[in-house]
């Protein structure tokens, strides 16, 4: 495979899920479960006149990272958005359980969520919607036995509508610059509330609010990552080692720390009004600066709270 | 939507020991190839199911192109396209058959 494609130096953002997991996790040690091979794909995209993914746009498995067993699952956001139908959701459920059903067992204590999804499948909308609550109660369960579940965003889809809400039930968050994170995507908020509220296709502001910059600025993500996939393998590997335990604690400090962000930033209308509160140098420039100039911002700071 | 496949003949079985391979995303423009090792040495494959109809001969021209190239004995490949070029098939193809053969 080496000498085909280099995963380690490989852009996240470029790569195929399949791509991510290989230069995510230590060489040749992933392990697909329900593999392309078995061809579990979605039973309703027929009737809507598409072909459909050998995996349904998700591949689950284990592996190992930096030695310690995990699992690990990966959308592609190239094939329908990545976006959540019965079949999809089923794998990551399946995963999630096998997670806290093994956690005492011997399994791994490490699951990691690559998401790349735009929310639920529109041709498969209710089982979709189905699998997000599933997906959440999965995650919850296997975070109350131990088990760490990670999330890593930085794909084109991002993580929207329900894969947003996935998102900030996971233990630790990763973004990247393109990794937006949010739940109504940009043209669901203009169509409802108009273009006075979100104007959707500015693109500048649609990152401003929903990308990987701000999320991190303001705790919504633990770390900001370059768009590597060795950097994404970096902050998992010291992420995963510390998660706080998931206790009634934890939740409450998440609340603290959320009300504290609404007060100190509730009225703004925008990210800048927010960094010039924070006392960021040049507020209306962070969009702007390289990926090393961002990281060394000194009020980006690194998965410091307890909360999550 | 069209399902259809092209056999082919070969005289010798592809290279290497993998036996699965998956390349591409099924997304507008482009498509995913699937190839399994589970055929007879002397026999290959292409089974297509496209969202684009209509293009049956453009596609037995390109698979028969790429049978006559590469010679991939004892693999069926399997095709989930989203409305692909001939040329962005033909390359495909020809990626899923050097990952396979280079892959241990």
């Amino acid at each position: 495979m080496s000498t085909v494609f280099q995963p380690h130096e490989a852009d996240w953002y470029e790569a195929t899920a399949r791509e991510r997991i290989t230069g995510l996790l230590d060489p040749g040690t992933f392990l697909e479960f329900v593999g392309p091979e078995q061809r579990a794909m979605s039973p309703h995209l027929e009737q809507f006149n598409l072909t459909g993914a050998f995996d349904d746009g998700l591949i689950v498995g284990g592996g190992r990272l930096n030695g310690d067993a995990v699992f690990i699952a990966a959308q592609e956001g190239r094939f329908l958005g990545g976006a959540f139908g019965e079949v999809h959701g089923a794998k990551l459920v399946g995963l999630l359980r096998a997670a806290r059903d093994g956690a005492d067992k011997g399994g791994p204590k490490c699951v990691l969520l690559l998401l790349d999804t735009g929310g639920v499948r529109l041709q498969e909308a209710n089982a979709g919607e189905l699998a997000i609550s599933e997906t959440i109660q999965a995650i919850l369960e296997a975070r109350l036995v131990g088990v760490s579940v990670i999330a890593l965003i930085g794909g084109r889809s991002g993580a929207f509508g329900g894969g947003g809400i996935i998102t900030a039930c996971c233990s630790r968050i990763v973004v990247s610059q393109h990794g937006r994170v949010s739940v109504s995507g940009p043209e669901v908020i203009e169509t409802n509330k108009g273009v006075e509220e979100f104007d959707s296709k500015d693109r500048a502001l649609v990152w401003r609010i929903t990308g990987g910059r701000t999320r991190a600025l303001t705790g919504a993500a633990d770390r900001y990552v370059k768009e590597r996939i060795e950097d994404f393998r970096a902050a998992a590997i010291a992420l995963a080692a510390r998660v706080p335990a998931f206790t009634i604690e934890t939740l409450a400090a998440e609340q603290h720390r959320l009300a504290q962000r609404v007060q100190q930033y509730g009225d703004c209308r925008d990210s800048p009004e927010m960094w010039r509160k924070a006392g960021l140098a040049e507020p209306e420039r962070i969009a702007e600066l390289s990926d090393d100039a961002f990281l060394a911002i000194p009020q980006l700071k690194d998965a410091h709270h307890d909360a999550r | 939507m069209e399902r259809f496949q092209v056999r082919g003949v070969s005289n010798r079985r592809a290279a290497g020991a993998c036996k699965l391979i998956i390349v591409g995303v099924n997304a507008s423009g482009n498509l995913e190839v699937m190839i399994e090792r589970v055929l007879p040495d002397n026999e290959c494959v292409v089974e297509v199911t496209t969202q684009v109809t209509g293009f049956r001969s453009v596609w037995q021209a390109v698979i028969e192109e790429f049978f006559e190239r590469s010679n991939p004995g004892g693999l069926r490949f399997s095709i989930n396209d989203g409305g692909a070029r001939p040329d962005t098939v033909t390359l495909r193809l020809m990626q899923g058959m050097q990952l396979i053969e280079a892959t241990s």
